[in-house]
């Protein structure tokens, strides 16, 4: 906190340079932690856009389809918005799933080395 | 007064007590900054998921968008589902990497490794812009409310009710601060639910829990028949209404990561973490809700008069969820249709109020954090004066934003929030996303981002036909429009994108680069971020 608000008050930029930065970023852990964080939002980004793009892009040009009356009253425009619905709960789920498994051991372990470096320097 | 309308009045007494008792109890437990900023990140990730949602869920979904699908079917529940998977863009690229990065405003993560003065000043005002926009709206659900809920159509009592509510979003906020405001949104959220649960329970009940059943009378009802059921009615015209529709799209599902008020409740939870755990939570809420507003929405359109006369038409679709509280309670007249009016008028008017503590508190954060600590003072400032400096910002703001609600009570809500999110998509987003993975981005680019994605923004709605030149207008005698679209998002916010790239370009920035490693770290791993107040 007080080394956070040192900066914050005198300099122009706000990090702290602290060489314990520069050294963790050039770890190889955390370039397999930053790896395997874009290869999940990144795909998945560029998948649920699209995704919903179709949805907007078929409302406005794919009437026909979309008035299609599946079952009642129960068009394939109500079933792909609902499936918006689902597949947003469902890469949500995803996500967390991947990031409590795969990137958050990872980053713990980053943590624990910042915290180190920066205790041998303010014993407490 | 009937007996009606005191019981609709006693709700909304109540509300606003029990509000008002949880503001004072949480300014008990709040000094300095930390608290009253990010309520002493002490929240749990559950608990700011439901804070997240009630500040979302906000007189846009719970009365606009309902209204939008009783007036014109199928096309009212694009808002639904943009304003849904919006959060995936939220979760994956913005939460977590945010709460590593920032502190107490917006602009703190782009102060991170920019120049502070220009990047604060450029962010602040954006925030406002942002804030004010989506103030509008909720004080025009509370001015629709009113004319309801008490048969006045007179103009002075609805400009005194939005006074009323501008002082009380005042007091949430200079008085409880972030913990305060964070409370009165949980206790908002759960009220809604419950409200909304009901209502839709009450309405597919009427149908035997047949949807199908449910769509094919509001078909039937409206005279609009399969086409009200289908994509088109509002946005299929022509091609301009067609790009229209893209833009509103675009604007839904880009906006919300990049709302002020959404990304400084991030900072509420000790941890990246915990900020996802909340955002999966608002996900669920969020979802839940959103698809209780196809019941609502379809059920007004059933069991409803929505014609051009009707009162639901007259308000924009405002009214349509209260008065359908109405219809299935017993209709009007009859005492159960009189306690769910009531209620749910209360529900909505809890949800308006905690909406507007919200974004006030933004703004004034943003102007005593960014504006006065950092650009005015340059950090010579002691915590108890940036909040005292945040409370009268409050102050300010909120009467801005009663000073302009009063004349755009003619707009329907979530049609006002959706301009908020254009906003927000334009001037915020391209900055945020840039900042956090672009190591090039620097301090020229972030403010071309702002200035240009606002710019862009703002004078292409005050060129709409929403500002001149339609009968619903906000100016009715003048004409000056020449941009075509309602929502100006496909345009302005590419240009968000295309300024922060040519501003970072055409500067050279060394420092900016160097620091994008320390962020990187910081922002991924969580390391040196700040911490839980430990009181």
């Amino acid at each position: 906190m007080s080394e956070q608000t040192h900066h914050d008050r005198q300099g122009v930029h706000q990090r702290s340079d602290h060489p314990i930065y520069e050294e963790l970023h050039d770890s190889p852990d955390f370039d397999d932690l930053r790896r395997r964080y874009r290869r999940f939002a990144i795909p998945w980004t560029v998948a649920f856009l699209s995704w919903y793009l179709l949805y907007v892009i078929m409302s406005n040009w794919a009437h026909d389809f979309m008035s299609i009356k599946l079952f009642g009253n129960i068009n394939v425009a109500l079933v792909f918005g609902l499936l918006q619905f689902a597949s947003t709960f469902f890469i949500a789920w995803l996500y967390a799933r991947y990031m409590n498994r795969n990137v958050d051991p990872l980053a713990r372990a980053l943590v624990a080395r910042y915290d180190t470096a920066i205790g041998k320097e303010n014993p407490r | 007064m009937t007996n009606s309308e005191l019981l609709t009045a006693a709700l909304f007494i109540a509300v606003v007590l029990v509000t008002v008792g949880i503001t004072f109890w949480a300014s008990r437990q709040s000094s300095g900054a930390s608290d009253f900023y990010a309520g002493g990140r002490q929240f749990s990730g559950f608990q700011n998921g439901m804070a997240v949602s009630g500040d979302y869920m906000s007189a846009a979904s719970f009365l606009g968008i309902s209204g939008l699908i009783a007036l014109n079917g199928y096309d009212g529940f694009l808002y639904s589902i943009g304003f849904l998977v919006a959060w995936l863009v939220a979760l994956l690229l913005v939460a977590e990497l945010l709460r590593n990065s920032g502190r107490y405003t917006m602009a703190d993560q782009l102060a991170y490794r920019m120049q502070q003065r220009p990047v604060r000043t450029a962010a602040a005002t954006s925030t406002v812009v942002v804030s004010i926009f989506y103030l509008l709206a909720q004080m025009v659900g509370a001015g629709a409310l009113v004319t309801l809920l008490l048969g006045v159509e007179s103009e002075s009592v609805k400009a005194l009710v939005i006074v009323g509510v501008g002082l009380l979003m005042i007091f949430y906020v200079t008085v409880g601060g972030m913990k305060g405001t964070t409370w009165v949104q949980i206790v908002k959220a759960v009220l809604l639910m419950a409200g909304t649960v009901l209502i839709t329970f009450l309405v597919l009940a009427k149908f035997s829990f047949n949807f199908s059943d449910l769509l094919g009378a509001a078909a039937e009802n409206t005279g609009k028949g399969d086409a009200f059921l289908q994509p088109g009615l509002l946005y299929g015209a022509n091609l301009t209404s067609k790009i229209d529709f893209i833009s509103l799209g675009l604007a839904l599902v880009l906006g919300t990561a990049g709302l002020p008020h959404i990304l400084i409740r991030f900072y509420t939870v000790p941890t990246a973490k915990a900020a996802r755990t909340s955002v999966m939570w608002a996900i669920g809420l969020i979802g839940s809700f959103y698809l209780m507003t196809l019941a609502l929405g379809f059920g007004a359109a059933a069991l409803l008069d929505t014609g051009p006369e009707s009162e639901v038409a007259t308000s924009n679709g405002n009214l349509a969820s209260p008065l359908l509280a109405e219809a299935v309670g017993g209709g009007e007249g009859s005492t159960g249709g009189a306690i769910l009016l009531a209620l749910i008028s209360a529900v909505a008017f809890a949800t308006i109020l905690a909406v507007v503590a919200g974004l006030t508190l933004t703004s004034a954060s943003s102007v005593a954090h960014d504006l006065y600590a950092n650009v005015v003072k340059k950090g010579a400032v002691t915590e108890k004066e940036e909040v005292r400096v945040a409370r009268i910002a409050a102050f300010v703001i909120g009467g801005v934003a009663i000073a302009l609600a009063i004349p755009a009570q003619k707009l329907n809500i979530a049609f006002l929030v959706a301009l908020a999110f254009a906003v927000a998509a334009s001037a915020n987003l391209p900055s945020i996303l840039y900042n956090l993975f672009w190591r090039r981005f620097n301090t020229r680019g972030a403010t071309w981002a702002i200035y240009g994605g606002l710019i862009t923004c703002v004078v292409l709605v005050a060129s709409s036909p929403v500002v001149s030149g339609s009968e619903k207008a906000l100016f009715t005698a003048h004409d000056w429009s020449w941009f075509p679209l309602a929502n100006p998002g496909i345009i302005s916010i590419p240009a968000g994108f295309f300024f922060g790239w040519l501003g970072s370009i055409t500067s050279k920035e060394p420092e900016s680069e160097d620091s994008y490693d320390e962020l990187e770290v910081r922002a991924l791993t969580g390391a040196g971020a700040e911490q839980a107040v430990v009181h």
